[in-house]
């Protein structure tokens, strides 16, 4: 009990409060989180765009001073014609001047340079020790890239990269500037001038490029192929393409297209290397057209939001213990309390009523509450003690009132049968009074030695007023009817007497009859009641014929006849209240007067007695257990003179 | 009729059902015409899986390249198994060195020419006026025939064995290897929907390129060993074709034991392309025959453009050395 009840407010509290809290941590910390990754990630992009752009103007930088080299000397070439002394003079001198240099050379078309000499390239490269070293070309040059593409194209290029077997022996690419014999009357190609660079320089700035741990720069060719790349593996080996192609990647191929067309950009893909997520940015070199990417690993960058969001996180766990904490103790403060009172409460339940309050110190609802409690208590006291008072004074009232039903029913003749020492005629009469103080009567007297009256009424309403109302009745008949008058003036006496006085508008239906017990006659009036029956000798039975008079104490000049019948030897008559026939079942039905006719053909000719305590059996077992609401009154007498 | 009663006698040497036991295995030494490419990888996984052991062969397999020409060391006996180009083996025929095709590997060229559609080239005659790129000799009859065929008026240019001169626009046509340059071309970011591609075999130009040889003389005196050769080389390239990542594997570690550089995508595509190349289209595997239309086409092209002086006899030339079977 006291868990469920510390639990019920705990647990409605903790999970209501708790699950918004949460929610709105939730909006709040996405909201967060994405406004700075966005802000964060626009910045990265920015930084990376502007690294990748230094970068390429940087080694755009060398490679445009590089390609002055061969230009000029392709110039002085065309211009002067310089003897073979001159040039490889200025060759060397330039290479000595140019750090950025790795050699140079002035290669002539086949039999051009002299008419004795096929193929003619002086070539001034650096040593291993800086030195300027010389080599003629020893192979066949005019089918080799940096010869035969810009003769075909008729333009200055650079080469792909590629290993110089036999002069250079490095890797290197080359800048080729063909120049023309401007004595000839058609363009005739000369010759072309190369300056060549050594990779390495370039492999170390794009080397130098380090992005957090793992992110790194890396060049690709305007084939794709990786110049430098920290999986040295690909190096000279591997284009973009066959990566893509190798790893069944569709949009690395796609990208690697945007790069060798010399497009800038900033895409989001797995990194080659480490197989995380980064971001790619590439811009390309103006120079030659190759691509530069770096790499940005998304992990580390994003290492300050995520560590953000790690407090941030932290700090919300933290609260929301702080206030699952704070509620536990707040609905302490208010179940500590509420258990007390639920067990004064319960206290008072058993009948307690002085039962300790605990003490509340607060000013709330609970304290309320206590209060409530409290004064609850006091009233249910003060409730009791009128309680108890009031039950007392009902049941005295409720005692009087018995006593007054058992007056009532004391002015009732109950002894049979009634005259023992007759035998002309048998007698017997009931009533079952209903719950309260009811208005069913009956009555029998002689008037004199022949004459014997019977009554038998029914008082509208209940309680003592009918109860009353009937007591006056009765006297009522009694005095008139000892006055020597028919049964009609009798009835008119006893209606004018009532309704005389009758403010409270009560009546009274009445059968009333002067029985002569010589001659067997009855002069009978009835008043607004159920006409009584006759059961003769033979079992036969009749309805009494109505005398169509009103009930009495209604109008005080109402006139009233008599009937007559005339009962032989065994006739019995037969007088009942609407209590019999109007007696219900469960079911609302009405005991009606077909079923006291049908047990009156049945059992008509039993002793009064037994007929009458037959059809209370009758009436009860047809109510059931439906409460008997009105008086049930009967009354028999069989003639029986001889 | 004597061609007909010199196939009976090469048929009857060569029947006969093969069986040496393993103590008498025969050493000899084979040379591909180049480097150890997936473009042999059959002959090697043929060693590494001892189909030729088993058959009672104690193969060595000398690696090809430039420096090492397979034709040479055949002639000088080096070698007593080359692979050769069909058009090579006829013309080291004609130049009287006495070699016999025994297995004709690779049924169509996978020579080709390629150009971008950018260039405005579709159909051959698109080629007017243009500059294509032509290797040497052996590799110029069937483009200089394609010319012929279509009466184009072209500037050729020699290309090298880069195709950085067709990138770069230097050229508008190359020739490329359907194995191995026009796979270099893909791979330097051009999609095949950029690209043309006129494949010789489809304009009637088929010369089917590697073959196995032997000097007349190994054949002669053992005709089991030949056919033995060829049934394990067969198995070989079946086993190849069927189990490809194994096979890239051995390709792979091969290279670099050359110190070549190479590429699993690369030799991967070749293999793919080199089973293209060796199973016939309708289906069934390598039948190693030489036909005699395929013989006649490359022998009189190469007649036509004077690289031979004569044409060699078909069936001194070709000399059936193999079962269907493949035993």
């Amino acid at each position: 009990m006291m868990k469920t009840t510390n639990r019920g407010i705990a647990f409605k509290l903790n999970l209501w409060i708790l699950t918004s809290v949460t929610l709105i941590f939730a909006v709040i910390f996405t909201y967060t989180y994405l406004f700075t990754r966005d802000m964060l990630i626009a910045k990265i992009e920015q930084s990376a765009l502007d690294l990748a752009r230094a970068t390429s103007e940087d080694i755009d930088a060398v490679l445009l001073s590089v390609e002055k080299t061969p230009e000029n000397i392709a110039v002085a070439m065309e211009q002067f014609r310089p003897q073979s002394g001159a040039f490889t003079g200025l060759i060397q001198e330039t290479i000595k001047r140019s750090p950025e240099i790795y050699g140079a050379t002035v290669a002539f078309e086949p039999w051009e340079y002299s008419t004795n000499i096929r193929y003619f390239a002086p070539y001034y490269y650096k040593g291993r020790d800086g030195k300027v070293e010389f080599t003629y070309i020893p192979y066949d040059y005019i089918y080799e890239d940096w010869y035969q593409i810009p003769k075909e194209l008729d333009e200055p290029v650079w080469s792909e990269p590629y290993f110089d077997e036999g002069a250079g022996n490095i890797l290197m690419s080359t800048y080729s500037v063909p120049f023309y014999d401007l004595n000839s009357p058609e363009k005739k190609l000369w010759g072309v001038t190369t300056a060549d660079i050594s990779l390495a320089w370039l492999q170390e700035i794009v080397q130098a490029i380090k992005i957090g741990e793992t992110g790194y720069g890396f060049l690709i060719t305007k084939n794709g192929t990786f110049v430098t790349h920290p999986n040295s593996r690909l190096i000279m080996n591997e284009t973009i393409f066959s990566l893509a192609e190798g790893k069944g990647d569709a949009r690395l191929r796609e990208i690697g297209r945007r790069m060798i067309a010399g497009e800038t950009g900033f895409v989001s893909l797995n990194c080659e290397f480490s197989g995380k997520p980064c971001w790619l940015v590439y811009n390309p070199l103006s120079s030659n057209e190759w691509s530069l990417g770096v790499m940005f690993p998304k992990e580390e960058l994003m290492a300050d939001v995520f560590r953000l969001n790690k407090i941030v996180i932290g700090l919300g766990a933290a609260g929301f213990i702080l206030i699952m904490f704070l509620i536990a103790a707040i609905s302490g403060t208010i179940t500590r309390p509420l258990r007390a009172l639920t067990r004064v409460a319960e206290d008072v339940a058993t009948g307690n009523l002085d039962a300790e309050m605990p003490e509340v110190k607060s000013r709330d609802e609970v304290a309320s509450l206590a209060h409530s409690l409290d004064n609850m208590k006091t009233s249910l006291k003060d409730y009791i003690r009128d309680l108890t008072d009031l039950t007392a004074a009902k049941e005295r009232i409720e005692s009087e009132l018995q006593i007054a039903r058992d007056i009532q029913m004391g002015i009732l003749p109950k002894v049979f049968p009634p005259f023992p020492e007759r035998d002309d005629f048998a007698l017997y009469a009931d009533v079952e009074p209903a719950k309260e103080v009811g208005g069913d009567l009956y009555d029998f007297f002689f008037i004199d030695e022949e004459r014997l009256c019977v009554t038998l009424g029914d008082v509208s309403g209940k309680g003592v007023p009918a109860a009353l109302f009937m007591t006056i009745t009765q006297t009522l008949i009694k005095t008139r009817a000892t006055q020597n008058l028919s049964a009609g003036e009798v009835i008119a006496w006893v209606n004018h007497d009532l309704a005389q006085e009758n403010p409270s508008f009560m009546f009274v239906t009445m059968f009333f009859g002067i029985f002569n017990v010589k001659t067997g006659d009855l002069d009978y009036v009835i008043a607004g009641h159920n006409p009584p029956y006759i059961v003769r000798a033979n079992g036969d039975l009749e309805m009494m014929p109505s005398t169509k008079g009103m009930a009495l104490g209604i109008r005080e000049e109402a006139q009233y006849s008599a009937a007559k019948v005339t009962l032989s030897q065994g006739d019995m008559l037969f007088l009942y209240t609407d209590g019999v026939t109007e007696a219900m079942d469960p079911h609302n039905d009405l005991f009606s007067e077909e079923r006291l006719e049908n047990i009156l053909k049945e059992h008509g000719l039993m002793k009064v007695g037994d007929l009458i305590k037959h059809i209370f059996a009758e009436v009860h077992s047809f109510a059931d257990t439906a409460p008997q609401a009105d008086d049930i009154t009967m009354l028999a007498l069989r003639y029986t003179p001889e | 009729m004597p061609g007909v009663v010199i196939l009976a006698l090469v048929i009857m040497a060569c029947a006969g059902a093969f069986t040496a036991p393993a103590a008498l295995a025969k050493e000899v030494r084979l040379i591909p015409q180049w480097v150890p490419q997936a473009q042999f990888a059959g002959y090697y996984m043929g060693l590494k899986k001892g189909f030729y052991k088993k058959r009672g062969i104690d193969l060595t397999i000398i690696s090809g390249g430039p420096l090492r020409q397979s034709s040479e060391y055949l002639a000088s006996g080096q070698a007593e198994f080359a692979t050769l180009w069909l058009a090579s083996g006829i013309q080291m025929r004609d130049h009287a060195v006495p070699v016999v095709n025994i297995a004709q590997m690779v049924r169509r060229s996978a020579l080709m020419l390629v150009a971008k559609k950018s260039s405005g080239i579709i159909s051959p005659q698109d080629m007017n006026g243009k500059k294509i790129g032509l290797w040497e000799p052996v590799f110029q009859i069937q483009p200089s025939a394609f010319i012929e065929k279509y009466d184009l008026d072209v500037t050729t240019i020699r290309q090298s064995y880069s195709v950085n001169l067709f990138l770069r626009g230097g050229v508008d046509v190359a020739s490329a290897m359907w194995y191995n340059e026009y796979h270099t071309i893909l791979n330097a970011g051009l999609n095949p929907d950029e690209l043309v591609t006129f494949f010789f075999y489809d304009h009637g130009l088929n010369f089917p390129e590697d073959g196995i040889y032997v000097l007349e003389d190994t054949l002669n005196q053992d005709p089991d060993l030949c056919k033995a050769f060829v049934a394990a080389s067969i198995e070989g390239w079946d086993y190849a074709f069927a189990h490809p990542e194994e096979t890239i594997d051995l390709v792979m570690a091969n290279l670099e034991d050359e110190h070549i550089p190479a590429t699993r995508v690369h030799q991967r595509w070749m293999l793919d392309r080199m089973k293209d190349l060796m199973y016939p289209l309708s289906g069934g595997g390598i039948s190693a025959e030489l036909k005699y239309d395929d013989f006649a086409r490359v022998a009189y092209s190469l007649k036509d453009f004077g690289l031979i002086d004569s044409i060699p006899e078909y069936n001194a030339f070709y000399r059936k050395c193999y079962d269907e079977n493949h035993q």
